[in-house]
């Protein structure tokens, strides 16, 4: 059985649809580059999947480890071991990093019937996490992303993904806005956490990303659908022709 | 306006004894205070400072005067108790001083702590300034009805370059009575010149009768004196509580309030600060929380009136359930108080469609050089941070009550007793929803 199964989905925002019979099939183990001009729909297919209000969607299915995704709220996706990675993480004034992170991770041991951890547990293994993800626990003190650089906001998102160790994935222009060296960390990151069990969605609008962090397919989103799908080579095809032209060689 | 029968409320507190204390100045001035309630009455919604406190529906009840049993009543212990809060205390129930609850045998050298009741019955002098005073406005009605029959009280002293070092405790409590009650409390408080004084004072309450308090405190901060006051209002949910604080403020004294207003049904705060020393500084900060159908009202008036005084205010109000919070922020820099310094932001959450929250910063300025700054908002949990936590595993509820909770900690970040912080911080949850 396939992790994730998305089956001729479509979507509206305010009225609007933006998918329009996109479909996708995402076993464990693999990592899945989306690349597509903006406005494609890029984004709103991680919003989509993550359970974010204001998306509507209209037809077609998500079937995650055999459950309907779209039937849950988001707090029950996440517990699922379903994570996203804001492409604008959001500050919180006020709610202390550390504490963000156990809430979070013991809602999760929660809902799944787990027992939860106490602050010591926790503690040793948000060490560990920042060890494996080479991240200065100068973050942890801080209010969650508040006055965090960029770079340190994106380098956030993936040490949450390493200490909440979700089995998809979705990393939602997780690229964007850094510099090579910022770019370089975060790859490293998403990396580390590659396993047989895990599955990476990459939502991107560029190719070099995919320099760092190999996807085992790479797919075209254009106008809400799936137009074009192939190995890292087409990534690079991508970046050398552009977005013109994709989709035109299937259809012919 | 004249009314053909007195309203209950006002007809049940001219019904109460004035207090005989035998002293001719303090028994004209209850005389006085006692006629001008009856003349002027209640303000109505036409009042500015009264506007968006409708006082209809308390009018129309009757609380009998003082509490005969108050000597007796069942107070549960641990309500006294305060983490990182072991020194001196004076303990009222329903009004009255009550010595076996109170903790008077560690008074450091150099502070005077006791009950008005007993301050009377020595040298009335030093207190005859704050007790002879007159109440103008009919916006003062209740002043004018604690002036008149408040007989006790707190009165402390600090001697001037003294610096107490544990905090002094005052404890308001209602307790449940056979009736519905009013009492009156007055404090009268001075810091000499360069003392030093950690305050905190409490309301609490139990049980869910309903009855009607007043308190009239006078504050008085002689030249370079230092007053840290806590206030944790956490009164019974039947409890109608009406405070007036009159701060001075002499020349480079500091004053800083960290004040929580939890509880009670309708709750009234009016702040009075005067800045009348040069270098003069004043740091309010506080939250209010009404849920379910309260109604709590903070009205801060900061008056700069000498040369590089300095206010900074920053409260912030969460309204559940059909509640409603009132606050106004009225800073006046009057003429001469040039290179004077004020700020106020008040900042309020709205947690369901039917609570209310009323904001009014008034800014004044009339004197050279001043650095003002103020801002209001009423807004709702930001839709993007709520799905953020959630996107993370933590349900809805708790979401909420984790962005409130941060939303409000934010004014007692900078409270230096560690123990106490946590105390109100636990207490702040406590009270959100979910």
């Amino acid at each position: 059985m396939s992790m994730l199964k998305i089956e001729n989905l479509h979507a509206r925002v305010e009225g609007k649809e933006i998918l329009k019979g996109l479909s996708l099939t995402v076993n464990a183990g693999e990592v899945h580059a989306i690349m597509g001009p903006n406005g494609a729909g890029k984004s709103t297919l991680g919003n989509v999947l993550s359970g974010r209000d204001g998306y509507e969607v209209t037809a077609g299915s998500v079937i995650y480890n055999g459950i309907d995704l779209l039937a849950l709220e988001p707090e029950a996706r996440a517990a699922a071991g379903v994570f996203l990675a804001f492409q604008y993480p959001v500050e919180i004034p006020g709610v202390n990093n550390t504490y963000f992170l156990r809430a979070a991770f013991n809602a999760q041991r929660k809902a799944r019937g787990e027992k939860e951890f106490d602050s010591m547990q926790f503690l040793k293994l948000v060490r560990e996490k920042l060890k494996v993800m080479q991240i200065s626990d100068e973050l942890l003190h801080r209010a969650v992303n508040e006055g965090f650089s960029g770079g340190e906001k994106k380098r956030n998102e993936i040490f949450q993904m390493a200490v909440l160790e979700p089995q998809l994935a979705i990393l939602d222009e997780t690229d964007s806005g850094l510099d090579i060296d910022a770019l370089k960390q975060v790859a490293q990151g998403v990396n580390t956490l590659r396993s047989p069990d895990r599955a990476f969605l990459m939502i991107t609008h560029y190719q070099r990303l995919l320099d760092y962090v190999v996807p085992d397919f790479v797919h075209v989103l254009a106008d809400g659908r799936i137009v074009e799908s192939g190995d890292k080579s087409l990534a690079l095809k991508l970046e050398e022709h552009g977005y013109a032209g994709i989709g035109e060689g299937a259809a012919a | 306006m004249s009314q053909l029968a007195p309203l209950p409320l006002v007809a049940s507190l001219l019904d109460a004894p004035l207090p005989d204390s035998g002293i001719t100045w303090l028994d004209a001035a209850r005389r006085e205070n006692r006629e001008a309630f009856a003349a002027g009455g209640l303000p109505d919604t036409r009042v500015e400072a009264w506007k968006y406190t409708a006082l209809r529906a308390l009018a129309q009840r009757s609380f009998a005067s003082g509490d005969a049993n108050a000597q007796t009543r069942a107070v549960d212990p641990s309500i006294l108790a305060l983490p990182g809060v072991d020194g001196p205390r004076l303990v009222f129930v329903n009004g009255v001083f009550r010595a076996d609850l109170s903790a008077l045998d560690s008074v450091p050298a150099g502070l005077t702590l006791q009950p008005l009741s007993q301050a009377l019955q020595g040298d009335p002098e030093p207190l005859r300034f704050a007790l002879s005073r007159h109440y103008r406005e009919t916006g003062d009605a209740f002043a004018r009805i604690n002036a008149a029959s408040a007989d006790d009280g707190v009165v402390l002293r600090v001697d001037a370059n003294v610096k107490v070092v544990t905090p002094v405790q005052l404890l308001f409590v209602g307790a449940a009575a056979e009736v519905d009650l009013a009492w009156h409390a007055r404090n009268v408080i001075e810091l000499g010149e360069g003392a030093e004084l950690t305050l905190v004072e409490q309301h609490v309450g139990s049980g869910e009768q309903v009855h009607l308090a007043t308190l009239v405190s006078d504050i008085e901060l002689r030249e370079g004196a230092r007053l840290h006051h806590i206030v944790l209002q956490n009164a019974a949910i039947g409890a109608n509580l009406i405070r007036r604080s009159g701060l001075r403020l002499h020349a480079l004294a500091q004053a800083t309030l960290h004040v929580l207003e939890l509880g009670g049904a309708l709750v009234r705060h009016d702040l009075q600060a005067e800045l009348i020393g040069d270098g003069a500084q004043l740091d309010t900060r506080g939250v209010f929380m009404p849920h379910g159908r309260q109604h709590i009202d903070t009205q801060l008036a900061i008056r700069h009136q000498a040369l590089n005084t300095t206010s900074s205010s920053n409260w912030r109000g969460v309204a559940n359930d059909r509640a409603r919070g009132v606050f106004r922020g009225a800073i006046v820099v009057a003429p001469g108080a040039d290179g004077s310094d004020a700020s106020l932001s008040n900042k309020n959450l709205l947690l369901s469609p039917s609570a209310e929250i009323d904001t009014k910063p008034e800014l004044e300025i009339h004197a050279d050089e001043v650095k003002a700054a103020h801002g209001a908002t009423v807004g709702q949990l930001d839709e993007r941070s709520l799905f953020y936590l959630r996107s993370r595993g933590i349900p809805q509820a708790e979401a909420r009550a984790l962005l409130t909770a941060a939303f409000c900690r934010a004014v007692l970040d900078d409270l230096p007793n560690e123990a106490l912080r946590e105390h109100l911080s636990a207490m702040l949850v406590a009270q959100l929803p979910g």
